[in-house]
């Protein structure tokens, strides 16, 4: 297994279904009751959050207990940070502490890869700027295989602000990897010059695309984006590229509905998708603690766990 | 005969007499004093310079000397030192300094430093605008009649973003004869713009900066120039669109000329993907085919000139997550190193046609008496003498500059600068700094 994980590109297609067979091994454990595994007794996770985060990082630290891992949580509000640490001293100063992975999570585009050049502990990108969110992907990917059974083949749209989505970016990269197909879709001010290079289609269209779409993949519409250039405002958004229920009946029968979260209820989601059977959100967010867990498993020095 | 020396047998690179030779030169009293084969020694202290090439000193038409305001990340000295070491005898600060060159007082203030320093000539660069806001022409007149008689203007590290500005700028500077450079970067087009728009920008979903938003402004700037007749040059160029745009100027006899960078010319925008803020550079690093055009309009000529746009910059600064870094790379040291690795090496581009661009086109670009050749009886021996096949990796402990930030560190280069002389007196010598 890598070292770091900082980019879904890094990661093999024998390197993710080690991650997605492994994380399905933990979640059967968890499930007949077995809370906690003594697994990484020793290993200290340091979790960096210079943004607020919820899921994310509530999910990498029970994901760290439930392997028994202690964990020592940071927030730049409160820390040295607010006395203006640089990224790079803050991390020589917790790598002196000694601790075996850190858990990052950043504003900036490369702030994981002036982490990974300046400490010895393993560095995992939980989300830099508008770049990439590696993890994130690798739960989506297990939620959909959970699904479906397979990841080879299926048809993913990827419907919003794909310009500044480090989910988009990442998900679009691991799809690729494991032989499913992504296509962009959204208002062109807000998809990127060249999706060929993740690997990505592009429609402008919605309707175009749900009815051969497997998975409709909504990410959320940042309101600051709205009403300057790139967009003339919500109801325009919410009427082209939002999902609601008159497009349910548009899509497969057995075609589901992803978001990374939070959602904006009524601006590329409506309530109906939210509530609907077709909605995977929650399964998404279950996933997150058994994904993490594999991949802290794998990377700090476990061997791959098979079905 | 002191101060007498024969450089002997080197081959005579020196484009603006046509020379590319094998012959012994003979420089004493700070001059030239002769160039031939089978030169008798006399008094002269002999320097065998088998397999060296001998050229003019080498002439940048954009260094950020960051003196005053800045001298945690350079000064005059350390940059006068940077350049020696590259094979420089002539450096031109530009004006983005703290306070900005737009004043009498400022322009020689750097030009008194770089003389006190002496290891090479400082030809400053004036600001178009006070402040460099973009609004009010600064005062041409008073740094053109300055002691550092200033000839060359430009708010470099802004554009100067108002047509209406930059019209008026080309025709004032006519008054003095001076030459308007520009930094082409239309400010709304470009925005925050960090990474080359394309694959690049896609992959790092970093702000992209489009190649247009520097085509825009040299095309308006060279309908200027149409209008007014005033003498531009445009600096640091990065797309092939902008050297096709310059290429087109010229066929129609209009005064403008171009200058290029070194990591332009050797570096692509895949650099970029290591997320290292070394590569983060204003224009920023295009794609393999502008790259390459780049390269043919230097081959041509369409390209005047090779700047390096050393912008140094600290280590506080620039060791920091990619989209918090300045943008700049530096390169003094590196420059001519890099385009005999990058260029020559691999024959893209002739010996001939790098120390053309080193030498004898700047030095036409802003008229500097005495620098870029001739190498002929009476000229100032400002010359520069390299080794093209010695190998060798740059690292830290080959810098003066003080800044770190130089892209080129690490790779293996061929090619490496042995001598450089400031009029006959060596201000590098067998690779190491004199004075």
């Amino acid at each position: 297994m890598i070292k770091h994980l900082l980019s879904a590109s890094q990661l093999s297609k024998e390197d993710i279904m080690a991650v997605l067979d492994t994380a399905r091994a933990l979640a059967s454990l968890t499930r007949v009751g077995v809370r906690k595994l003594p697994t990484l007794r020793g290993k200290t996770l340091a979790l960096l959050f210079y943004e607020p985060s919820t899921r994310t990082r509530f999910s990498f630290e029970l994901a760290a207990k439930r392997l028994s891992a202690d964990v020592v949580s940071f927030q730049a509000s409160g820390s040295s940070v607010a006395k203006g640490e640089s990224l790079k001293d803050t991390a020589r100063t917790i790598q002196a502490m000694g601790v075996d992975a850190i858990v990052l999570r950043h504003p900036s585009v490369g702030a994981p890869w002036l982490l990974a050049s300046c400490v010895e502990a393993s560095v995992i990108n939980a989300g830099d700027g508008t770049h990439e969110h590696p993890t994130q992907a690798l739960l989506d990917l297990y939620t959909m295989r959970e699904r479906f059974g397979r990841l080879e083949g299926l048809e993913v749209a990827i419907v919003g602000d794909v310009l500044r989505s480090r989910v988009a970016r990442s998900l679009a990269l691991a799809l690729k990897t494991v032989g499913a197909n992504p296509t962009f879709v959204g208002p062109p001010t807000l998809l990127p010059a060249r999706p060929e290079a993740l690997g990505a289609g592009v429609s402008f269209s919605l309707d175009e695309v749900l009815p051969r779409a497997d998975v409709v993949y909504l990410l959320r519409i940042q309101r600051e984006r709205m009403g300057g250039a790139y967009l003339p405002g919500e109801l325009e958004y919410s009427r082209f590229w939002g999902l609601g229920p008159e497009h349910l009946e548009m899509m497969r029968p057995e075609a589901v509905v992803m978001h990374p979260g939070p959602m904006n209820r009524g601006v590329e989601i409506s309530w109906e998708v939210a509530e609907s059977p077709r909605s995977l959100v929650e399964a998404e967010v279950a996933a997150g603690v058994a994904v993490r867990m594999a991949l802290l498993y794998l990377m700090l020095g476990g061997e791959a766990l098979h079905r | 005969m002191r101060d007498a020396y024969l450089f002997r047998n080197p081959r005579v690179v020196d484009p603006a007499s046509g020379r590319s030779d094998f012959a012994d030169v003979l420089v004493a009293g700070g001059r030239v004093v002769e160039v031939g084969k089978g030169l008798e020694a006399g008094g002269a202290r002999e320097l065998d310079c088998s397999g060296l090439v001998l050229c003019p000193g080498l002439v940048d038409l954009h260094t950020h000397v960051r003196e005053p305001g800045r001298e945690d990340e350079e000064t005059v000295e350390t940059a006068s030192a940077a350049g020696a070491i590259g094979g420089f005898t002539a450096l031109c600060p530009m004006p983005n300094t703290e306070p900005p060159a737009d004043s009498r007082a400022v322009v020689e203030m750097v030009w008194k430093r770089g003389r006190e320093v002496g290891l090479v000539d400082l030809f400053p660069a004036g600001a178009v605008t006070r402040g460099r806001e973009g609004r009010v022409l600064a005062p041409m007149g008073e740094m053109a009649a300055s002691a550092a008689a200033v000839d060359f203007f430009t708010d470099d590290g802004s554009c100067v973003a108002d047509a209406g500005v930059m019209r008026k700028a080309l025709e004032y500077a006519r008054g003095f004869g001076a030459v308007v450079g520009d930094h082409p970067q239309d400010p709304a087009l470009a925005g925050s713009g960090q990474v080359n728009e394309g694959v690049v920008s896609t992959l790092l979903g970093l702000e992209p900066w489009p190649a247009e938003a520097e085509e825009v402004v040299v095309a308006r700037d060279i309908a200027l120039a149409s209008l007014t007749g005033g003498r531009l040059h445009l600096q640091h160029l990065s797309t092939a669109r902008s050297v096709e745009l310059v290429a087109e100027a010229k066929a129609r006899g209009l005064w403008v000329t171009a200058e290029v960078t070194p990591h332009h010319l050797c570096l692509t925008e895949e650099a970029c993907l290591t997320l290292d803020p070394v590569y983060k550079v204003n224009p920023p690093l295009r794609g393999p085919e502008d790259v390459a055009a780049l390269r043919r309009a230097l081959a041509s000529g369409t390209v005047d000139a090779i700047a390096t746009d050393h912008a140094p910059h600290s280590r506080e600064e620039k060791e920091v997550p990619f989209a918090e870094a300045p943008f700049g790379v530096a390169g003094l040291e590196t420059a001519l190193a890099a385009l005999l690795t990058y260029l020559v090496e691999p024959g893209e581009v002739s010996l001939e046609r790098v120390v053309e661009a080193l030498t004898a086109g700047p030095a036409r670009v802003r008229r500097l008496p005495g620098h870029g050749g001739p190498i002929a009886p009476g000229a100032p021996a400002n010359l520069c003498l390299f080794d093209p096949s010695e190998i060798w990796v740059p690292e830290e402990r080959h810098l003066a500059s003080r800044s770190r930030n130089n892209p080129f560190l690490g790779r293996r280069l061929r090619g490496k600068v042995v001598h450089t002389l400031l009029r006959g007196r060596f201000t590098l010598r067998d690779g190491r700094l004199v004075g």
